[in-house]
């Protein structure tokens, strides 16, 4: 199916302060494939493709679209250089209908004298959005405004915009990490139609089986530097992984057995109305209790809940075998309970400020001789943190947006080691990091258990679901659906119960 | 080759950290340089001390709006409590009625007070700081009005105006010291103390603060309670430095405030800023302002000035930090 190159990038550089973000990287496409691209976290995937998309500047290389070299200094100059890309963080105006979202900045208008004045024709408006949706087999109203879209409803109007464009690049940026897996399979089949329209599409991915599924070649990048360019049928994943990492990553769920003690944590028909009911589990010392679901069975709000972040409408928490009240994030920490939440940049970091003042937030007083800082104290116990977790950064000091997302992630996680809990809830620990990042946090995961403290994991991606727990419960829209001991934990056995309500309460 | 890039990096980047951290500081040197070559009477001693007892009050003021806005606010009542600070302490400041401290400790208290009102109308009411302090300070203006029956308080102690016109040693001007004083103390605060830490993690990411077990609400009230008291001392130390208790006193003061905050690189988007760069930003303006006079620049033109060096400032701190 692949057939002319339709776009060449050679030795592309770019830097940002402290960092060389790439060196010297080449990258092609052919026409009607899809071109995977791989990397750590930090490996220079996403700004490679926003310099593609005139985001940012390429500092050195060229960029040649049908043999000739084109220059793009802005996303307008990009999306006339036939360039789109669908973002990560989805870019859309939400107070703006769909319509006049894919027609943003070129607004039909009714005849001569309405674009003079700037008025917009607004049944043609609605006509072209339907056809253009119609065109890649979407059917969503016009009208809706683009805040009351699910994530994979404004991802198939980002599509539908590229295709008005008539672009004949598409860049999708980790397109499946927040949708459920029906859409997921709308997603691929919209791919494979783009691909037999001549399209090519750039598809950047940390998920192996998607990667297999979709792609026809992989192109790798390790810390800004171009490795290697594969047909996606001639490698096999220890290689890529291998290739990624630049070494062997035997085992990326170091799962060692703990000791698994008294009952830590119990809850008993926890509810917060309209949100999830009846909620009802318990945690040992030295457990990983696995919270397994779909997107939107209302995992994160539960987890939220035992920490003080929502106030349960009924039910009970106990600790100990007595029952405490969690009003606030201070009152859970007070109670020995770590927080690692799913949301890195809304909730678990402060961007702005640097390695060090984030890391040693929660346990700011144990740093403290009564009010004062001992910054010596302080800047010791970061330093170990940093060392022990591995945390790639020039040095503490660093502004933490200017890490990877990996190592924004055990920044998070070593401001929860340092509280230590006695029971630290995880949710979603290893979204979005690289295979490496994955591994250390699983391993580190594992000698907290060790250490006899309670886990509770949340994850949507099932080999850690897997791997990583001792008991998994699964949830299904706001209840708990079914129980399962490792012994008899299969992906079958979750799949089953998080999706056929129907089985709750069964044969289990 | 991969250490030269190493480097170059590293060279690129302290260049571009200098700049934004110590950009502010080159900008005064170049222009008190450029102010010392035209005038003879720029850097002379009675100059430079004149210039500093000039800075003192609003450099207190503006600590306080650099905390607020590192803290993720805004106070635009500070000029109001100036003016309610400086008619209320003026008023217990009449000859032989109270003890000095009276007047001194109604002032600040009484601009804390209004700043308590703001922080909890904020954090408890959930209301845009712009809006509440746009509140507090079109009722402050009216309470220090109504206070005094739209009179000015005259007839006051020596003692209480000796506050502000001292001059240690007969020659420097007490007000430095003061404002020496409140800088030393709130330095002290943001950059060793873990209040400090909470203000800039509650500006920087509430939802983390919250999270990371932070009471954010308790954080707000004390900065903008501090603030007031800023604001508080600074009208007191208006009044005693020109013998009236007015109740039009500080017109404006809280824009100069933040003014010289932000030209001293603190964000107004929250997180980031220092007391340092704010007392440099407070020396630009009236460095810059007594340069004109010196050059006999009519004082329309000074204000045209102060309102494009504002932005001149808050550009370059920009373009320094989101580099693309």
């Amino acid at each position: 199916m692949s057939g002319d190159l339709l776009l060449r990038m050679t030795g592309i550089s770019k830097q940002f302060p402290g960092v060389q973000a790439l060196d010297k990287v080449g990258f092609e496409l052919r026409a009607g494939e899809v071109h995977v691209l791989m990397g750590e976290n930090g490996a220079g995937k996403s700004t490679l493709m926003k310099i593609l998309a005139g985001m940012h500047l390429a500092d050195e290389g060229t960029i040649e679209i049908d043999g000739s070299e084109v220059r793009s200094e802005s996303p307008r100059d990009a999306l006339s250089n036939g360039i789109s890309m669908i973002h990560q963080e989805l870019s859309a105006v939400p107070h703006m209908s769909v319509a006049e979202n894919i027609f943003l900045g070129r607004e039909p208008y009714s005849g001569t004298i309405g674009r003079m004045l700037g008025v917009v024709d607004r049944s043609k408006l609605r006509a072209d959005t339907v056809s253009v949706l119609s065109s890649i087999g979407v059917t969503i109203d016009p009208g809706m405004m683009m805040s009351e879209l699910s994530v994979a409803e404004m991802q198939m109007v980002e599509i539908a915009k590229a295709t008005s464009y008539n672009s004949s690049i598409i860049i999708m940026d980790e397109p499946t990490s927040a949708i459920s897996d029906a859409e997921v399979e709308r997603l691929f089949t919209l791919i494979e139609s783009l691909k037999n329209g001549g399209r090519g599409i750039v598809y950047i991915s940390h998920k192996m089986d998607e990667i297999y599924r979709v792609s026809d070649r992989i192109t790798v990048l390790r810390d800004g530097k171009y490795i290697a360019t594969a047909e996606t049928s001639q490698i096999k994943r220890s290689e890529l992984i291998q290739m990624m990492v630049g070494r062997e990553i035997t085992d990326i769920f170091p799962k060692v057995e703990a000791q698994i003690g008294d009952v830590l944590l119990e809850v008993r028909d926890l509810t917060v109305r309209g949100v999830f009911r009846n909620v009802s589990f318990s945690v040992r010392r030295g457990e990983i209790l696995g919270v397994a679901g779909l997107m939107g069975a209302g995992r994160t709000e539960v987890v939220e809940t035992l920490f003080g972040v929502r106030t349960p409408t009924s039910g009970e928490i106990l600790m100990d075998g007595r029952p405490i009240s969690t009003s606030s994030p201070a009152e859970s920490i007070r109670r020995g309970i770590g927080f690692v939440s799913e949301d890195r940049k809304e909730i678990g970091l402060v961007l702005k400020r640097s390695v060090k003042e984030n890391v040693s937030l929660v346990e700011l007083r144990s740093f403290c001789d009564g009010p004062f800082l001992n910054r010596k104290r302080e800047r010791r116990s970061v330093g170990d943190s940093i060392r022990s977790l591995r945390i790639k950064t020039p040095s503490s000091e660093q502004v933490v947006r200017n890490l990877s997302g990996g190592n924004q992630q055990k920044v998070v996680v070593a401001k929860w080691l340092l509280a230590n809990p006695d029971l630290l809830i995880m949710d979603e620990p290893t979204r979005g990091i690289d295979v490496g990042a994955k591994a250390e946090i699983h391993r580190l995961i594992s000698e907290l258990a060790q250490q006899g403290k309670a886990i509770i994991m949340v994850s949507s991606e099932m080999p850690e679901i897997i791997g990583m727990s001792d008991r998994v419960v699964v949830m299904h829209e706001g209840r708990i659906t079914g129980e399962i001991d490792r012994n008899a934990l299969s992906q079958e056995a979750v799949m089953h119960m998080a999706t056929d309500h129907v089985e709750q309460g069964g044969s289990q | 080759m991969n250490n030269s890039t190493v480097s170059m990096t590293g060279v690129r980047g302290l260049i571009a950290t200098v700049f934004s951290r110590y950009g502010i500081y080159v900008a005064l040197f170049l222009i008190g340089l450029v102010l010392s070559i035209a005038s003879p009477f720029f850097l002379t001693v009675t100059n430079i001390l004149n210039i500093l007892n000039q800075v003192s009050i609003i450099g207190i003021i503006a600590v306080g709006s650099t905390i607020v806005l590192i803290s993720g606010g805004l106070d635009l009542s500070a000029g109001a409590i100036v003016a309610v600070a400086g008619v209320a302490g003026a008023h217990f400041a009449h000859p032989g009625e109270y003890p000095l401290i009276v007047p001194i400790l109604v002032g600040i208290l009484t601009g804390a007070g209004i700043g308590l009102f703001n922080g909890v109308v904020v954090a408890k009411g959930k209301i845009p700081p712009f809006i509440v302090t746009l509140g507090t300070m079109t009722a402050g203006r009216g309470l220090a009005l109504l206070l005094v029956g739209g009179m000015q308080v005259i007839n006051l102690s020596d003692e209480f105006v000796s506050l502000a016109n001292t001059r240690v040693l007969g020659a420097v001007p007490i007000l430095i010291f003061f404002f020496a004083g409140i800088c030393l103390l709130f330095w002290f605060v943001t950059t060793r103390m873990r209040f400090g830490r909470h203000i800039y993690a509650v500006g920087g990411n509430e939802n983390a603060a919250h999270v990371s077990g932070l009471n954010v609400d308790r954080i707000k009230i004390t900065v903008y309670a501090l603030a007031g008291a800023l604001a508080g001392l600074g009208g007191l130390l208006l009044a005693s430095r020109t013998v009236v208790g007015s109740p039009i006193a500080g017109a404006g003061y809280e824009l100069d405030a933040i003014a010289a905050a932000v030209i001293g690189g603190t964000s107004t988007t929250g997180g980031l800023g220092r007391v340092t760069g704010t007392i440099i930003g407070a020396l630009l303006i009236q460095v810059i302002s007594n340069g004109l006079d010196m050059l006999n620049v009519p004082s329309y033109y000074q204000q045209i000035v102060k309102g494009l060096i504002i932005i001149l400032a808050v550009y370059m701190d920009m373009r320094s930090k989101n580099k693309r």
